[in-house]
């Protein structure tokens, strides 16, 4: 399920399942759409992590950029308004 | 090592009354009670364990709270005036806060995350959040304050920001983009406030004091300085 | 499911702004985390999947410090590090200790 190799500028969509266990995608973002901001580098999966075990092999970490407009239908405020995300390479998929 | 009951302390927390080790009235119930909760006993019984176990010291224990206590926002105000003052400095912050800060003295290892600094301009003004639990920059900034940990924060800063920053004083005009950084992962951000105007007379130390700790969280801008 | 804890976005009141300086006892759970996760005994994660465990009614009701040791024990109960028999003796004896006293 992995995106494969992500770059700033591509537009993303957050996979849009909902699973049991320790995950750091919060569901407000959860198949919303938005763009890498930054690839952030790799880290021990904290989904692995939260259960004793060794998180290996890392994961690649985005940071995920969307537009508020997008993230919220009732968003009150200007379309220049976003909100960044810290999400790992398994939940996103390229669009 | 020490093993064995740390008598003297649970002593002293057991005769805890209004007011003692900083007790707020306003604060949660419970907060100076004089009697021993469920969870308060909690914390005694686990730590007392831990220790007879030599899984951890007393010692370790207590020089990690005093530690605790010497990081206060003031290290991060420390790091905003030099980087106000200092453009080579400002490059590396916001390229790797971690060698900055600790250029400075800063000891960052201490956790295992990395501090990233975003910097609010003319046209975009950051503010910081974490909704899935209350992920904070402490090792700049030291302990989160009580409302950033929140259920109302931490619920409504995603969703509308802007009414949240009002609730603090903070009003932002519709050019400006509002950009929230939710830290659900291994980064902890600060944010980088613009200096205010009419400063340019000051030091670095008097800069310092005009940072606070909200501003480095984004929810207050830092007003202009009276002249 | 959505998690407990997993609210951004939710509907809630005005942000309470009184400051709490920490009291001692919960600048140690802070410590005893901070100590257990340096030592590789307990991950940060981990104890936020105790979090995400202890219930709704201790996460949202309970305090910061609260359900953060509620979290540390149940972990360490978990990985037996601590027994449940342990801890009740432990409770117990913390209870007498508090009785004799004035």
């Amino acid at each position: 399920m992995s995106a494969g190799h992500l770059e700033p500028g591509d537009s993303v969509a957050v996979l849009d399942v909902d699973v049991p266990g320790h995950i750091r995608t919060p569901f407000y973002v959860r198949g919303k759409r938005g763009v890498i901001e930054r690839e952030v580098g790799r880290f021990r999966n904290p989904e692995e992590l939260a259960y004793g075990r060794s998180g290996e092999p890392k994961r690649m970490l985005y940071r995920v950029r969307f537009a508020q407009a997008e993230v919220w239908p009732d968003y009150e405020g200007p379309d220049v308004d976003t909100i960044d995300v810290d999400i790992y390479e398994h939940w996103l998929r390229k669009v | 090592m020490h093993i064995g009951h740390d008598h003297p302390h649970a002593h002293g927390e057991a005769h805890a009354g209004p007011g003692h080790e900083g007790g707020d009235p306003h604060a949660p119930p419970g907060d100076h009670d004089d009697t021993l909760d469920y969870y308060r006993k909690l914390e005694i019984a686990v730590r007392e364990l831990l220790i007879e176990k030599n899984v951890l010291s007393a010692d370790e224990i207590r020089r990690t709270v005093e530690s605790y206590d010497s990081r206060t926002p003031e290290g991060g105000a420390r790091v905003v005036a030099r980087a106000w003052v200092d453009p080579e400095f400002k490059a590396l912050l916001l390229k790797d806060a971690t060698a900055a800060c600790e250029s400075l003295g800063f000891d960052m290892n201490v956790f295992d995350v990395k501090l990233t600094v975003v910097e609010n301009t003319p046209s975009e003004h950051n503010v910081i959040v974490c909704t899935l639990c209350s992920c904070y920059p402490r090792m700049l900034l030291g302990m989160p304050p009580a409302w950033y940990k929140s259920r109302a924060y931490r619920s409504r800063l995603v969703r509308e920001p802007r009414a949240v920053l009002r609730e603090f004083g903070t009003v932002l005009p519709d050019d400006v983009s509002v950009r929230v950084h939710d830290s659900t992962a291994d980064l902890r951000y600060i944010v980088l406030p613009m200096r205010p105007e009419g400063s340019e007379h000051l030091s670095e130390a008097q800069l310092a004091q005009l940072v606070s700790r909200d501003s480095m969280v984004g929810v207050t801008t830092i007003p202009p300085v009276a002249p | 499911m959505k998690g407990y804890h997993d609210i951004g976005g939710e509907a809630a009141g005005e942000i309470p702004k009184h400051e709490h300086d920490m009291l001692l006892w919960e600048k140690r759970v802070e410590a005893m985390l901070l100590l257990l996760s340096q030592k590789g005994v307990m991950r940060v994660d981990e104890n936020r999947r105790g979090l995400e465990s202890v219930g709704a009614e201790i996460y949202h009701g309970a305090g910061y410090a609260q359900r953060r040791i509620q979290s540390i024990s149940t972990n360490l109960i978990g990985k037996g590090l601590i027994s449940i028999e342990e801890l009740a003796a432990k409770v117990a004896d913390i209870d007498r200790r508090t009785d004799i006293l004035p």
